[in-house]
């Protein structure tokens, strides 16, 4: 029996979402995918190269501010302005990297939030650039009036509209994501995540692999980033803070980090809690870590993991 | 010129930050080297520190010597938390992976933090300097406060206390065994489980003193266990992780190099100090006076 190609399915399923006319529908399908390619990003190091990175909302950051203030302050057309979100995010992501696999899982560790905690300041105190602790607001949407003219298009609204170009994009960085894990480059993190040593021993370049990795979840990251500041109609200091990067890390538990698509399961679950939450309380911080407890002590493999359990 | 009555005052406040990162980070680094555990949540036992103290300010009341009762109390009410997490949540994941022992204490500052928010709201919170410890006094034209330092004076003792405990006493004896190789420690007959719970309370010890001793120079704030783990982080990276005298030249170099960093970058001096601990991390990966892990 051929597999069935859920993702291809659910990516169909979600395009038509703009159809059902309501703004609540495409506003919250537009931030879990591009969560999902958040999360998506953070599994390259956690699931595949098994690195855990405590400050991967930097790059979300950095990509988000490069994006917005590139569209805004300098006028620069969309296209040119994401890829190069997407190179700022991989270029910091390659300069603190150099730093954070020079050493153990430990040093990581703390290295990663410690860059991501400069990456937080600067955003915070650079006023004049980024607007400090007000954000940086009223981001444009991209010129979309071409899709106003396209047949089936034409009664959209312009939310609707960028949430179809959310699709494409991530639709390719989804694509592009899973070429990479999948290639042989894939293949090598893992062999380096399950014994470093080995790894060395074979003649692999055990940092130099590692460090790819880190630099490629981060332009994948600036992506997510220059999508969801615009999708937000504003960049702030949030984005790049270690509550965000807490967020996406307990994405990628939640869903699962051992199967491909898992942090995007988790993406869309902690989206839709944290709409049921933020109703009624405003200490998501501690629901987060509730669930990262609940996840360590009772559901070590995710949401994925249980399904998995549940085939064996 | 630079005045030297400017020159001295940044190199006494830097010691004065120095020393309050001292008592915070060798707790950091003592928790590690024996349980080779990183807690994340050492800041939020930092932040705890303070923010019990200013409440048992409030309830004993402005008598003399309640400072340092209430400094007390909140560093030994923080410990007690931390013998309550480690005997009820660290302990059951000394065996599995390090990824699950950071998860955990990272899920700590999260609890911690907002339940620090429901306890004690937004507002910042402030202290007045211990009576006795009020004034201040002139060296080579810097004014020096009394309290910042008594602290400068707190925490070299406070190193030669802990050295001493380390290497001339039974229990420090036991301690370094334990951190040399566990199974050996526990084979002999030494009871490691209960060594590991001790560790950890000191540990949330010398976190919550820092905090509660940090209460009258900074003002209490949530937000603060996160600028302080950062920084502890620094200090360690710096010194060397695991290595007690690392970690004091760690800290004094850190408050150093932001007190006259403002020098080349004013208002964002922290960034001199990454930059020095970016050359570390290429000249010495596992810091100045750190072995490499293994």
């Amino acid at each position: 029996m051929k597999r069935i190609p859920w993702a291809a399915l659910v990516w169909l399923a979600l395009v038509c979402v703009p159809f059902l006319g309501s703004r609540f529908y495409t506003f919250l399908a537009t931030e879990i995918v591009i969560l999902a390619l958040f999360a998506l990003s953070l599994n390259l190091l956690l699931g595949y190269a098994g690195l855990v990175s405590f400050g991967h909302a930097a790059y979300f950051g950095i990509g988000a501010y490069t994006c917005a203030i590139l569209m805004k302050t300098h006028g620069v057309p969309f296209p040119l302005a994401f890829l190069t979100a997407g190179a700022a995010g991989a270029a910091f992501a390659l300069l603190f990297g150099f730093f954070c696999v020079r050493s153990t899982k430990i040093y990581f560790a703390m290295l990663t939030l410690a860059f991501a905690q400069i990456v937080w300041a600067v955003c915070f105190k650079w006023n004049a650039v980024t607007g400090g602790e007000q954000g940086f607001n009223n981001v444009p949407y991209p010129d979309l009036g071409w899709m106003a003219a396209l047949p089936l298009l034409g009664g959209l609204r312009t939310a609707d509209h960028y949430f179809l170009v959310v699709m494409g994009l991530a639709g390719l960085c989804f694509l592009a994501l899973r070429r990479i894990a999948q290639s042989p480059f894939g293949r090598m993190l893992t062999a380096i995540r399950e014994n470093p040593e080995r790894a060395e021993f074979v003649g692999l370049n055990v940092r130099l692999y590692q460090m790819a990795a880190f630099t490629l979840a981060g332009a994948f990251a600036g992506f997510a980033g220059a999508l969801f500041g615009i999708f937000n109609r504003g960049v702030f200091p949030d984005f790049a803070h270690w509550a965000k990067s807490a967020e996406v890390l307990i994405m990628v538990i939640l869903g699962g980090m051992g199967s491909f698509w898992g942090p995007a399961v988790g993406a869309a679950a902690l989206a839709l809690l944290s709409h049921q939450i933020n109703a009624v309380t405003q200490y998501w911080p501690l629901v987060l870590g509730a669930v990262l407890l609940l996840l360590l002590f009772v559901f070590p493999g995710g949401i994925m993991g249980l399904r998995g359990k549940r085939r064996a | 010129m630079l005045e030297p009555s400017f020159l001295v005052g940044q190199a006494l406040s830097g010691l004065t930050a120095a020393m309050f990162l001292f008592i915070v980070a060798s707790g950091l680094s003592l928790v590690f080297g024996v349980l080779r555990v990183l807690n994340f949540a050492h800041g939020s036992f930092y932040m705890l520190g303070a923010y019990l103290s200013w409440q048992m300010t409030q309830w004993i009341g402005a008598a003399s010597g309640s400072f340092w009762l209430a400094a007390l109390a909140a560093a030994a009410g923080v410990a007690l938390l931390g013998g309550v997490i480690e005997r009820l949540l660290l302990r059951y994941l000394y065996g599995k992976e390090d990824l699950y022992q950071l998860l955990l204490t990272y899920a700590l500052v999260l609890l911690l933090g907002d339940a620090a928010k429901l306890l004690w709201g937004t507002q910042q919170k402030a202290m007045p300097r211990p009576a006795g410890l009020t004034g201040s006094f002139e060296i080579a034209g810097a004014v020096v406060p009394h309290y910042n330092f008594f602290i400068i004076v707190l925490g070299p003792l406070l190193a030669a206390g802990c050295w001493l405990l380390l290497s001339r006493t039974g229990i420090g004896r036991m301690i370094r065994a334990a951190a040399y190789d566990r199974e050996m420690l526990a084979a002999l007959g030494a009871n490691v489980g209960r060594l590991y719970t001790l560790m950890f309370m000191a540990g949330a010890f010398l976190a919550g003193l820092g905090g509660a001793l940090v209460t009258p120079v900074r003002s209490i704030v949530p937000g603060m266990d996160v600028d302080i783990i950062v920084e502890a982080f620094i200090v360690v990276v710096i010194g060397g992780l695991g290595s007690f005298w690392g970690t004091f030249l760690g800290a004094l170099i850190f408050g150093q190099v932001l007190a006259f960093g403002i020098l080349i970058l004013p208002g964002f001096s922290i960034f001199a100090v990454f930059a020095l601990m970016a050359v570390v991390l290429i000249v010495r990966p596992a810091g100045l006076l750190g072995r490499p892990l293994s």
